[in-house]
Order: structure tokens, then sequence, then C-alpha cells
């Protein structure tokens, strides 16, 4: 190298070297400030957010959050059952979608023939490919009657003692709203699952095979115990997901704010409201409380996406580490 | 007596793995109901008016979608030319110059971001365009979903680019090309396919987005080609439908559903066939 440019004239030298090193650092600067992007797309949100919705959070304080009164007519605004509502119906969600996406992903990566698992890994995809809207469509016109026709008149009959299953029925309801936000995590919640698991190593399992474990023990004592932190992680994602569904959630969970305890009731979430009422906040303070929401639930979100994040990349990492 | 517990194991083993069987199928169960009746009530109402006219007034039966799926294509090429440069360059950093932990900051940062509630960016966007020029727009609605776009891109981006082998990076650095024409013309070349794979399957993702464009696009009856107005979309209009009271409505929202997820599914598809036939070069 030292050579070749000390034979080369000095002005061939800078004819072939000059320019490519200022292309470099353009293109270097360039990609630089691209992917720092992100970077300001965060500090873009969170300072939007806050800008807009500094009124109400003056007006209102902390009892924002802690007072239920949503009257946009006398100006008092309370985000408490959207608060509710969206807890609820995520845990809702929660306690239908992750019995179901750990079995599957355990039957994915340690049950099922080998044949049959790209297909329904692909089919899982399709499943989270599907726009809100349209499941929330199909949540409005085929859930929603059915529920209303055969389960929920079952559940009234059968579990009727507890208070979550008394009242009328109308079908569109926050059970509804937490079965529809269930179907749109189950995929998440399994692929996540799925990658997880097949980061534990062969190792653990072969042990437990030479115990002569069977095959669920093997991935009971094995694998599912080994993963625990990061299935949980699998989980806090999911509920990442949930906290922040719109669409579909809007279509079926009736759109009511209130607090009480059935499940036949119609609930509000944080992200409904603002899809609902946005285009109809005539007055700043009515706005500002909207942008607040958001605020809300966009801290929400970060926070328990930070947990969940932490949580599953500690987890590949360590267990990638185990390997080596 | 260890014989039977011996049995009583293998039963319990056997029934768990039918357990997770039909958890399986129950997983699996809403995309093909989904399915079904999105071909049963969306079929009959698909047809040639439904991709040619416009929405007919309430009372009128008939009338179509046209505008609303013009609509979504410009929102979607508004929302590539914002996404697609900015996160494949934003990619390129990460694989080609960022040390590990800029890296793990950055890929962090964009994960964070797609955990981000799609509306948070609908009233984000309202807030940062619409307000400012006053009226609702096109060009709103296509930097709500190109802003979408940015991570999910410089994620995939970086994860394709990193499968182009250093010996290409290397021959090519020998032959005394600068760096960033080596980028361009070897590594980025190279990585095409899974690039353009990437990039629409982003852009199926935001192509059925409803809740960033409420606030932004808007939605509009009629045809629109002023980026300063609002603007139709498909998945707008089928909301719209689906909480209107009339049956005629509902129907045309039904086939709107079905030509949307069909064209989302299509795209995930041909993604599937192009990678499929990438990854088998690359394994010869």
């Amino acid at each position: 190298m030292i050579t070749a440019t000390a034979s080369i004239p000095e002005s061939a030298q800078e004819r072939m070297v000059a320019p490519s090193r200022f292309g470099d650092v353009i293109f270097r600067w360039l990609t630089l400030v691209m992917a720092f992007s992100v970077l300001v797309l965060v500090i873009l949100v969170g300072w939007q957010l806050w800008r807009n919705s500094s009124l109400a959070i003056h007006k209102f304080g902390f009892h924002f959050l802690n007072t239920s009164k949503w009257d946009p007519v006398a100006e008092e605004f309370g985000a408490l059952p959207f608060i509710y509502g969206t807890l609820i119906s995520s845990l809702i969600a929660l306690v239908i979608a992750v019995p179901l996406s750990i079995a599957t992903a355990v039957f994915l990566t340690e049950l099922a023939p080998m044949w049959i698992r790209q297909p329904l890994v692909s089919l899982i995809e399709m499943l989270a490919a599907i726009p809100s809207v349209i499941l929330g469509l199909w949540g409005v016109f085929v859930m929603v009657p059915f529920l209303r026709l055969a389960v929920f008149p079952w559940l009234k009959k059968t579990l009727g003692f507890l208070p979550l299953f008394t009242g009328p029925i109308y079908g569109v309801s926050m059970l509804a709203g937490g079965i529809i936000v269930a179907i749109m995590i189950l995929p998440i919640i399994t692929s996540v699952s799925r990658e997880i698991l097949r980061s534990v190593p062969d190792l653990q399992r072969e042990a437990a095979y030479g115990l002569g474990a069977t095959r669920w023990e093997v991935t009971r004592i094995a694998v599912l115990s080994y993963a625990k932190n990061g299935l949980f992680g699998a989980v806090v994602l999911g509920l990442g997901r949930a906290l922040g569904e719109t669409m579909a959630v809007t279509m079926v969970i009736g759109n009511t704010p209130q607090i009480v305890a059935s499940l036949f009731a119609p609930g509000y979430t944080l992200a409904s409201v603002i899809a609902n009422e946005f285009t109809e906040a005539t007055t700043d303070v009515y706005l500002s409380a909207l942008f607040e929401v958001g605020l809300v639930l966009f801290g929400v979100t970060i926070a328990v996406n930070l947990i969940a994040q932490l949580l599953v990349k500690t987890f590949v990492n360590t267990s990638a580490g185990a390997v080596q | 007596m260890r014989e039977s517990f011996y049995r009583w194991r293998k039963i319990k083993s056997g029934l768990v793995s039918a357990l997770c069987l039909l958890c399986a199928v129950l997983v699996i169960a809403p995309l093909g109901l989904v399915f079904f009746h999105l071909l049963r009530e969306g079929a009959s109402a698909v047809n040639w008016s439904f991709f040619t006219n416009l929405p007919k007034p309430v009372g009128e039966i008939g009338g179509g979608m046209a505008n609303a799926i013009v609509g979504t294509f410009e929102l979607l090429g508004i929302a590539a030319l914002i996404g697609v440069p900015t996160g494949v360059l934003g990619g390129v950093y990460l694989a080609e110059y960022g040390s590990v932990r800029v890296n793990w900051l950055l890929r962090f940062i964009c994960d964070i971001l797609n955990g981000v509630p799609s509306i948070i960016w609908g009233i984000v966007v309202y807030g940062l365009i619409v307000v400012p020029v006053k009226s609702f727009s096109a060009l709103a609605g296509g930097v709500a979903l190109g802003f979408i776009m940015i991570p999910l891109i410089v994620r995939m981006s970086e994860e394709v680019l990193l499968l182009v082998p250093n010996g290409y990076r290397e021959a090519a650095l020998a032959l005394g090309i600068a760096r960033w024409k080596m980028t361009l013309h070897i590594v980025l070349k190279t990585a095409l396919k899974g690039l353009v794979t990437g990039v629409l399957l982003a852009l199926a993702r935001v192509a059925g987005e409803t809740a960033p464009l409420l606030f932004t696009a808007f939605g509009n009856r009629f045809w629109n080609h002023n980026l300063h107005d609002p603007i139709a979309a498909l998945p707008l209009q089928i909301f719209a439908y689906a909480i209107s009271p009339y049956d005629d409505w509902h129907r045309q929202a039904w086939a709107g559903a079905l030509v949307l997820v069909s064209m989302t599914f299509l795209v995930n598809v041909a993604v599937r066939f192009l990678t499929r036939s990438r990854s088998a070069a690359l394994a010869k």
C-alpha cells in the first residue's frame, strides 16, 4: 500500500483519492442521519404529545388520571374509565391468549412433526397480517351476534353468581373487546415464544431425555422452566400490543365511559376514545384532553415495551452464551 | 406399580401433546373464520363497478370504492418516499458503519417504536402537519404511514445487509473502490431482492392501517388528486361503512375488506416466494 502510493505522482494520487474520501464522508453522515431519525421520531412523538396536551395537564393536573367524569360540555375530563377499560380488556386478552399462544409455541417447537411446522408458522403470520379494521368488521357482524345469542347467555346461566357475568347483555361489551384483542395478540405472543423456545439449548433437552423423561416432562422441566423469563417477556410484549389496539376494539367494545364490574357491559379504552372523539373535539381543552389520553397511552406502551424487550433480549443473549 | 406409573407418565405426555395440538388449532381458527365470512359476504359485492365507481349517496344501491383503492395507493406512494430511503439508509448505517453500542441502542429504539400504537402516530402527525396547515390532507396521511414504516424498514434492511458475505466487501475494497460506491454497487445490489421483500412487507403492513389515517387523510367520498386535500383510503372507507346503519354499506364494507385482505395476502405470498428462492440461492 505504502509503496504503491509512493510511486504514483502527487497529482494523480489526489485525483484518485480525494473525491472518493469526500464521497465517503458524505455517505457516512447521510446514513448516520437516517439511522438516528428513529431517535428523532421518539423525541418528536413525545414532544408533540406533551406540547398539545399541556393545556389539559395544567388545568386538571394529576386528577386527570384518577377522576372518572368525562363531560365535554362542562369541560371536565377524567381518564379513569378509559384507563380501566384498557387494563381490563388487555387483561381479558392476556387470560385468553397467553395459554393458547404458549401451548401453540410448545407444539411448534417441541411436539409437532417437522413437515407441519412451517405451514403452521405461515398461517400464524397470515393471522398477524389481517388488518385491525377487518377483524373489527368480522367482530361486529359475526362475533358479537354469536356472543350475544349463544355464549353470553350460557355464561350468565352457569357463572351468573359472579359479579363479572351479571347484568343485561348487549353484545358489544368489555368481554367482546377483550376477545378481539386476544385474537390480535395471539400471533405476536406465539411467534416470540417460539423464538424463545428455539433458543433453549438442546443440551437441556438431551440431559432430560437422558434421565428417561417423557416428552412432556422434558418440555416442562428442561424447556419451560429454563425459558420462563423469556416467555414472560413474550407475554409483556403481547400486553404492549393489547394496550394500544385501536380499530377492532373500538368497533366491538361499546364505547361507553363507565366503570362497572360486569364484563357484559360496554366499556371504553384509551385508544378508542381518541379514535372516536378526536375529530369531534370542538374546544381546545377537549382536544388537549384527548392529546393527554394519547400521552398516557404512549407512556404506558413505551414502558411496557421497554420491559418486554429487555426481558426477551437478555434471555436470547444469555442462552446463546450458554451454548458457547 | 412402577410399570403402571410409567404408563401413566406416557399417557400424560400424550394428553398434553393433544392439548397443545388443540391450542394450535384454536389459534388458527380465527383466520379460517374471518376468511370464510369475508368470502361469503364479500364475494357477492365485488364486481366491476366496485373497482370503477365512486361511492353512491345513502339510499342508492351500488357504487364502488374506486377512489379509496386509488387513494390507498397514493398514500402508500407518499409513505414509501419517506420510509424507504430513510429506512434503507438507516439500515446501511447499522450494517456497515455503526458500533456495537450505537447499534444496540438504535435497534432497541426501533423495536420500541414498532410497539407504539398506530393511533399515536395519527395524533402526532395531526399536531405536526394538520394543525399548522389547517387542513386534513393526503400528505399528512402519507407522512403518518411513512413514520410507521421507518423503524420497520431499518430493522429489516439491516438484517438483509448483514447476510451479504464480507468477502464481497473486501474484494471490492481491494480493487480500490471507494467505500460508499462499494456499499451502493456491491452490497445494496447483492441484497436488492431481500430489500425489496422487506419494503413490500412493510407496505403491506401499513396498507391496512386505519387509526393513523383517521385524523390525517380523513377520507373523502370523491376523487382527489391534490395532496393538500383529504383523500379516501380503503381501510377508512371500510371503517366508515362498517359502523354505518345501512345494509348496502355493510355489504360494501365486506367487499372492501375482501379486496384489502387479498392485496395484503398477495404481497405476503409473493414475498414468501421471493425469499424462498433467495435462501435456496444462498444455500447453493
